[in-house]
């Protein structure tokens, strides 16, 4: 394959200013993360390790093999959404591998609000479920929460995407023999309690974690009854009368020990279908794409640089490299798995579009997985292009994305505005992983074009009432327009709303990339049946 | 070869009787071995032409039983009996009944060992031959003011001794005169409270002795030769540890001296064979006759790699009436030779024998240069009935120093895994700087046992970078992909973590005490090489680490070394080029499972022994109260009540030895009050 040669100077001004501005923005990002990583607080935490407990991420560390990289999702998830501090959303969720298989793991975080179900956590959890189910993970839950967050009930309980799609969702997991575990580290209350009922298989801490319909509180008001917590649903009940729970632990680690067997006796192994060579790093560092990304958004770079820094021995083979030049498509290997890449290089044509879903065809029939590099303003727009039927053929690509069943990566390495976040492979089209650079900004479209339409329109009907607006009335309406989109744009917003699974720094992309390719090969690549293409 | 001897019998087991058995092959004589029934499998037996059972495993019951070896010996028409050391090698009436019997005893004549085996009468030979004893009064006249004088003659320190004494009892250093008679008063206070008798002998005080001692030959010609001298003087309790030859810093004319003296000994009593005779040698030349022993030594072949003679030959030659092989004048000295022994004990318990299987046994190389007599293979016992040694490692080369940095690499290629071993020990014994410098004295492991003691260190600091990286790296060698990807993201063992340097506190146990550090993955080069940044709570270390076969490429903070390390159970032996350094990981602690009321809980921990049973049978107990005590691995593990109740039935008592895993005790709770 032929290796991309890069033409980057990491000499220039240019580049160290593009790194600088980069390097920042990761910083923060970092520095956000940290802060997460302390979940409730120092006293928060203390408090739970006094009770001899283990931190929910030490949890994690432990139940991981050792050494195994942790792919942790939707870190930002909730952050500045509540008025209440509810970092990660009160759950940790994430990848790792567990006795040698690659296990979803959902962890609540007792020390934020009692790992209490806010809607952003309902959601954290669903989606971590969902790739579970759309890469057969098995999931390993670490329950230790109160339950659903009572004062928003009505966000949280009532509708398709709440509370009780969790249970859903495992039935139907264990139905297609994803592995249902369930370790109850602490309380498990009302709903959270078929968590470990609903399992395959469920382990509890002794003395320490608790699984009832309704709590001491709640019987002594219906009944009058009144019985300690341990009684009422500890692990002694639960293990010795009423079977709700399998393995009886005597403390974190053991539990976690007892997960890990669990695990290793699934009888599970990754499938082979696919062509899989040795693994070549890049020929290029990938902190050179710090240098890559102009400091000015607006500013065009050679996304074949950024590609140079991502696949393996920079070798990438460009389809139809003359055509259609927007849009780059090609084949290369991450980890030595195969991929089609598709990365925006300007903006989207009509030739770009046919390529693009042509190129997404090809991959289909070929069972080859595809990343997606979003860096899109969108379609062209014009008299020329629509009656050039532009429309039709963005179709065409967003009918393949949308068919496609291989599995799709996406990463959103600058903007992604409007039908090109289609086009690109954004959330509604269900990429198994989707993750932000933190330069990366998403809306429906750049917020001076809406300011921009949006003053035009405004500037209409002023005319249309014989009223002057002058440069400045405009500006001064157009700038709270620009800073919404800026704000609602930016990736912390959207991963805190789970738009996205992350936001990662750019030189992890590659690693990222691989730990999801890698992931995605235990389900089987289905056969791709595609829509109606309007020719 | 001619020789008078055709077939031979080793009344011998172990490592020399394959010793003997090899040079009578060279030599073409028929072996023939005993062995009792736990050595049905050994070595010796394997390795001798014929082989009789001649008892059970007991030494008293076999390898003792003198008359019934003859028995064999006169059965199989043996023409002669080599006794090898310990067992009947210096008994007298073996000796005899051999003789009786017309076999060849390949020893000394009965006299000669009938001479050598009271030691008061073997002094009063060797004074009257004018061999040098250490200077003392060993006589009647027990007047207070008489020994003082007598003291005073021989020069501070002198030693006071009860004649009956024994055990340190009665005895008494005296540094200078002014403290000779409260001294004296209090020795005899001792003797006659412990022995009844307060005779007092009076001797002069060695402080800073080395033990030398002269390997002697002689034949049944009158003739006889010395073969230089061994250095033994490190020793612990007695037991010599390791032993050299020549001895360091002997001058040519002082070896002369101490030769034709050990020689003069041997003639006064009509020497014939092998025999050694032992001197204390004070820093400033004097030497003093100990004891001579009558048979070949352990230690007798770091003798023949510095002459080049093979003491066995020379034995079965002489014993068959030649005449020594060579004289004195043909008998040069080359190079430098140490022996270390290799025991089963561990030096970390009183160095306590350690029994077991030996399940893994890789001795180092052999060459010209490093020799290894062994009488055990892999997968044999190492049974509580016997002498505990695996093997004495031998190594040669021109000089000391050489010598001396072949000898720990050897033990740091010495790989034995089921039984705890003193390798570690000799180890750090022979990098020991006082050691390399010669610095010998018989007190020489008490002077510097808290280098030698892995127990006993107490800077572990410096070590902490090189274990974790260690550890570390181990970790990372059991990778294990499952799957179909070659090299899968998630086999990198690189700990990645989203958006932050994931930092694992890695604890263990090093040197028996328990060390944690913060360990973060900077990088993994090609080769699997790790980079890590390790924290301790006094520093951060930069550290680079690589496993190569059975050696750890080690860079801490620029510093790069290589170190051999070997691993047992789970336990490693970092041999760094100053110490042997033991390490393990700690496991998390699982809790204790109460559910199965009876025996929750009551299973020892791993292999051990029970130190204390704390309760009565059937005493009610609290819940939380200490039933038992186990000591395994150094810790003391204590078992505990779950419940109120009672223990019904203690499976072991103090002092026995428990297998891992082995329930220990049977515990009825009280029935639930609810």
């Amino acid at each position: 394959m032929p290796q991309i040669a890069s033409k980057l100077n990491s000499k220039s001004q240019e580049f160290s200013d593009n790194a600088d501005h980069m390097r920042l923005q990761v910083n923060d990002l970092k520095k956000v993360v940290e802060q997460i990583k302390d979940g409730g607080g120092e006293k928060s935490n203390q408090r739970h390790l006094a009770r001899g407990k283990l931190l929910p991420r030490e949890r994690i560390n432990h139940l991981l093999d050792e050494g195994s990289p942790f792919l942790e999702l939707s870190q930002l998830a909730a952050w500045n959404v509540y008025e209440d501090y509810v970092p990660a959303a009160g759950v940790i969720a994430g990848i790792g591998r567990v006795s040698g298989i690659e296990c979803m793991i959902v962890a609540n975080d007792a020390t934020v609000k009692g790992g209490s179900y806010y809607p952003l956590t309902v959601k954290k959890h669903l989606r971590a479920q969902t790739i579970a189910q759309q890469n057969h993970l098995p999931c390993i839950y670490l329950v230790d929460s109160g339950g659903a967050n009572l004062p928003r009930q009505d966000d949280v309980f009532p509708d398709k995407e709440h509370f009780g799609r969790i249970f859903f969702n495992q039935a139907n997991m264990s139905a297609q023999n994803i592995p249902q575990i369930a370790v109850v580290m602490g309380s498990c209350t009302a709903g959270g309690a078929y968590v470990p009922a609903m399992a395959d298989e469920s382990i509890i801490v002794k003395e320490q974690g608790t699984i009832f319909l309704g709590g001491p509180p709640l019987v002594k008001a219906a009944t009058g009854e009144v019985v300690s917590a341990e009684e009422l649903g500890g692990g002694d009940v639960h293990c010795r009368t009423s079977g709700v729970v399998d393995h009886l632990a005597n403390n974190d680690h053991h539990a976690l020990k007892i997960a890990r067997d669990a695990v290793a006796r699934l009888n599970r192994i990754k499938p082979t279908y696919i062509d899989i060579k040795e693994t070549v790093e890049p020929a290029y560092p990938a902190e050179e794409i710090y240098g890559i990304i102009p400091k000015d958004a607006r500013k065009q770079f050679d996304v074949r640089e950024v590609i140079a820094r991502i696949v393996d021995g920079s070798e990438f083979d460009e389809f139809k490299a003359l055509f259609g030049t927007t849009l780059v498509c090609g084949f290369a290997r991450i980890f030595g798995i195969p991929v089609g890449i598709v990365a925006n290089n300007g903006i989207l044509f009509s030739e770009s579009a046919q390529k693009g879903a042509h190129f997404i065809e090809l991959c289909s029939q070929r069972k080859i997985p595809l990343i997606f590099l979003q860096n899109i303003t969108g379609f062209m727009v014009g008299k020329q292009y629509e009656s050039g039927g532009i429309a039709k053929h963005g179709a065409k690509m967003v009918t393949a994305v949308a068919c496609a069943q291989v599995p799709k990566f996406t990463i959103l390495i600058g903007g992604s505005f409007g039908a090109g976040n289609y086009g690109m492979c954004g959330r509604a089209y269900d990429p198994r992983f989707m993750f932000m650079w933190p330069n990366a900004r998403i809306s429906v479209m750049g917020g001076e074009q809406a300011a921009g339409v949006l003053a035009q329109v405004k500037r209409d009907q002023k005319e249309r009432q014989g009223e002057s607006w002058s440069e400045q009335q405009e500006a001064d309406f157009k700038q709270p327009i620009i800073d919404t989109y800026e704000h609602q744009g930016h990736p912390y917003y959207a991963s805190a709303r789970l738009w996205d699974d992350g936001v990662i720094d750019p030189a992890d992309t590659r690693f990222v990339l691989g730990l999801c390719l890698s992931t995605s090969l235990n389900k089987p690549i289905e056969e791709t049946r595609f829509g109606v293409f309007r020719m | 070869m001619k020789t008078g001897i055709k077939k031979l019998l080793i009344a011998n087991r172990g490592e020399i009787c394959c010793r003997i058995i090899k040079t009578a092959k060279k030599m073409g004589i028929a072996t023939v071995a005993v062995y009792s029934d736990a050595d049905k499998n050994a070595l010796h037996v394997k390795m001798a032409d014929e082989a009789v059972n001649i008892g059970a495993a007991p030494s008293r019951e076999s390898y003792l039983l003198g008359d019934k070896i003859i028995a064999v010996a006169k059965a199989l028409r043996v023409d002669a009996i080599h006794p090898g050391y310990g067992f009947l090698s210096e008994n007298a009436a073996f000796c005899r009944k051999c003789k009786e019997n017309g076999i060849i005893f390949v020893g000394p004549p009965v006299k000669a060992i009938e001479a050598m085996g009271s030691k008061s009468a073997a002094k009063q030979i060797m004074q009257e031959a004018g061999v040098p004893l250490v200077p003392g009064y060993h006589g009647e006249n027990q007047s207070p003011d008489f020994l003082k004088q007598q003291a005073d003659e021989m020069g501070y320190p002198v030693l006071l001794k009860a004649a009956a004494g024994g055990g340190g009892k009665g005895m008494r250093q005296v540094h200078s005169e002014e403290e000779f008679f409260d001294a004296l008063d209090a020795a005899k206070r001792e003797a006659m409270s412990g022995f009844n008798d307060d005779i007092m002998l009076v001797e002069k005080y060695l402080t800073q002795p080395r033990h030398v001692e002269i390997q002697v030959f002689c034949d049944q010609h009158k003739n006889g030769v010395y073969l230089f001298e061994r250095d033994c003087s490190v020793q612990r309790r007695h037991q010599k540890v390791i032993e050299e030859a020549p001895a360091p810093g002997i001058t040519a004319e002082l070896r002369q001296q101490m030769g034709e003296a050990g020689l003069k000994a041997a003639k006064a009593i009509d020497y014939e064979g092998a025999g050694t005779v032992e001197f204390l040698l004070e820093p400033n030349g004097e030497f003093f006759f100990m004891e001579m022993n009558t048979r070949l030594q352990v230690e007798h072949p770091v003798t023949e790699m510095i002459t080049q003679e093979d003491l066995v030959e020379w034995q079965l030659r002489v014993a068959s009436g030649e005449v020594i092989p060579k004289t004195q004048q043909q008998l040069t000295l080359k190079g430098h030779a140490f022996e270390a022994r290799v025991y089963a004990e561990d030096p970390d318990n009183e160095f306590l024998p350690s029994t077991g299987k030996l399940r893994l046994l890789k001795p180092p190389l052999e060459s010209e240069n490093v020799r290894v007599d062994t009488g055990v293979l892999q997968g044999d016992e190492v049974s509580v009935f016997y002498d505990p040694m695996i093997a004495k490692l031998i190594v040669w080369d021109e000089n000391r120093e050489k010598a001396l940095a072949r000898m720990s690499k050897a033990l740091a290629e010495y790989h034995v895994e089921g039984v705890r071993t003193n390798i570690d020990f000799l180890y750090n014994l022979a990098t020991h700087p006082a050691f390399q410098n010669a610095n010998l004295t018989t007190n020489f492991i008490e002077e510097h046992q808290d280098h030698l003691f892995v127990s006993r260190q107490h800077d572990l600091e410096p070590m902490l970078p090189v274990v974790s990286t260690y550890l570390m790296l181990k970790r990372h060698s059991k990778l294990q992909n499952k799957g179909v990807e070659l090299q899968s993201p998630w086999q990198a063992g690189n700990n990645w973590r989203m958006n932050e340097v994931h930092e694992e506190i890695l604890s263990f146990v090093i040197q028996n005490v328990e060390a944690s550090v913060t360990v973060s993955i900077v990088g993994k080069l090609e080769n699997n090489e790790l980079q890590l940044l390790v924290q301790t709570s006094e520093n951060e270390y930069s550290c680079q680490g690589q496993l190569v076969e059975n050696s750890l490429l080690v860079n801490i903070n620029g510093h790069r070394s290589k170190m051999t390390v070997v691993e047992h159970e789970q336990e490693y032996s970092l041999f760094t080029p100053e110490h042997a350094i033991k390490c393990r990981l700690l496991t998390p602690d699982l809790g204790i499972d109460d559910s199965d009321e009876h025996h929750a809980g009551f299973v020892a921990p791993m292999n051990g022994t029970v130190v204390g049973l704390m309760v009565e049978l059937n005493q009610s107990v609290k819940k939380g109260q200490t039933l038992m005590i186990m000591e395994a691995m150094k810790m003391e593990h204590a078992l505990k009540a779950p419940k109120d109740g009672v223990v019904t039935e203690f499976y072991y008592q103090s002092g026995d030895l428990v297998d891992g895993g082995a329930a220990l005790l049977n515990f009825e709770a009280n029935a639930a009050e609810d």
